[in-house]
């Protein structure tokens, strides 16, 4: 259930830009966290090179270049982005870049919601529909309540990290879990554990406490 | 600088052009990777139009070939591939040929700009400046490695069975997810998803290692 090879073809959909923004966040907040992942990121971008390099070419209309050129002196570039958050250091140095950008204040200010004992989940808002992301904080050597999964579960290790029947998991170790896994991850003791997760579906709670837990179900 | 009778560093009347509407023939001959970075340089350093038609002249037409391919119609395809030359007109001091080819570079750019405008969907992204991947040797070294590379690559491409080609084909350009693609082939996914995985072993393996 979770591959390298899984990991492939995740970047490789992310590559196409064909992968949906949820998951696109888990696979970006991957590849800056990790160099080894960067730099087999890089591999695949150049295969999609290659292929490109490589198309048959369409005619493009007689003016187009006229058009363009055109356009090269007056195109004003400079559209003016929205200042982005200044987040604290503690921030910085957990969350990377491309999720931060997504948090709308520091990893204190966030509305964390108590989810059981010892797990709080915040929402981190996307722009696109379809999938939803959370950031969770698990106490130290707590365990999540046990689940399944009606579609796929993207899990990435922010900090601290945790263990599950698959193994354990550290910072910028990503989990990608579907229908066919039922487990119930535990946070390393002595440190709590931030991950991002990504959901398409609801998550079904198989353990007795998760019936009335429900964290993620509503949305 | 105006752009009447530009001429061109590349061979021959084929790519003197105006803005003033004389006909344009295509070139004919394909410029080599070398050329074509050449000519990003002029247009990042001298701010080069004639450099710049003639990275249109080649480019344009794969990139219209791309968004076609990824379901758009013959004007927004042209809207899209000139909005993508336009970033490399303005980005063009960004490129670092030591890091990736320009193809390569051109690619992600209209990927980017076809989320943008034909999906118009938030892409979460790296920016390879905060995120560089670090160099082994120094840059001299790390270009004629990157060129050693791609040229490999190419060949590995060539080699690669026309059904794990037209696969990868399909998932990098056609903007379609796996389980799409498996259905519009009338394949199982795990059939669609162990071709894309035996072409990419074949692709990746060993890219630094020069044994075509």
């Amino acid at each position: 259930m979770n591959t390298t090879m899984d990991h492939n073809e995740l970047m490789l959909e992310y590559a196409s830009g064909a992968l949906p923004e949820g998951p696109s966040l888990i696979v970006a907040s991957k590849l800056a966290l990790d160099e080894d992942a960067r730099s087999e990121y890089r591999n695949i971008e150049a295969i999609a090179g290659a292929l490109f390099e490589d198309l048959e070419p369409e005619a493009v209309s007689g003016d187009l270049l006229d058009a363009t050129l055109a356009r090269l002196d007056s195109d004003d570039q400079a559209v003016p982005m929205p200042a982005p958050v200044q987040h604290d250091a503690a921030t910085r140095d957990i969350i990377p870049h491309p999720l931060r950008q997504y948090l709308p204040a520091d990893l204190d200010g966030l509305s964390w919601t108590a989810r059981s004992n010892g797990l709080e989940q915040c929402e981190v808002p996307l722009a696109n529909s379809g999938y939803k992301a959370s950031l969770l904080r698990i106490k130290a050597g707590e365990k999540m309540p046990r689940h399944t999964h009606k579609g796929s579960e993207y899990t990435l290790v922010l900090k601290g990290g945790f263990s599950d029947s698959s193994g354990h998991y550290g910072r910028g170790d990503m989990a990608v879990c579907d229908g066919s896994v039922d487990h119930s991850p535990v946070a390393d003791a002595g440190e709590d554990c931030i991950c991002l997760t990504v959901l398409d579906a609801p998550i079904r709670m198989t353990g007795l406490i998760g019936r009335f837990v429900n964290p993620f179900v509503r949305f | 600088m105006t752009s009447v009778a530009l001429e061109s560093s590349l061979s021959g009347p084929a790519t003197i052009r105006n803005r003033l509407g004389t006909q344009r023939t295509m070139q004919e001959k394909t410029p080599t990777s070398n050329e074509l970075e050449a000519l990003v340089e002029r247009v990042a350093s001298s701010r080069d139009k004639q450099a710049f038609a003639s990275l249109f002249d080649h480019f344009a037409p794969r990139l219209k070939s791309f968004m076609l391919r990824g379901g758009a119609d013959p004007e927004t395809a042209e809207e899209i591939s000139q909005e993508a030359m336009i970033i490399v007109w303005n980005k063009a001091a960004q490129y670092d040929r030591s890091k990736a080819a320009l193809s390569t570079w051109i690619f992600t750019i209209a990927r980017n700009k076809r989320i943008d405008m034909l999906r118009r969907e938030m892409r979460p992204s790296i920016e390879p400046e905060n995120y560089p991947v670090a160099d082994q040797d120094p840059p001299a070294d790390s270009k004629v490695e990157q060129d050693e590379a791609a040229v490999v690559l190419r060949s590995r491409i060539k080699d690669l069975p026309d059904e794990q080609r037209e696969v990868l084909q399909l998932a990098f350009f056609e903007d379609k997810s796996h389980g799409v693609i498996s259905e519009e082939l009338g394949l199982p996914l795990g059939t669609v998803k162990s071709r894309i995985r035996l072409a990419l072993g074949r692709l990746r393996g060993n890219l630094g290692d020069l044994q075509p």
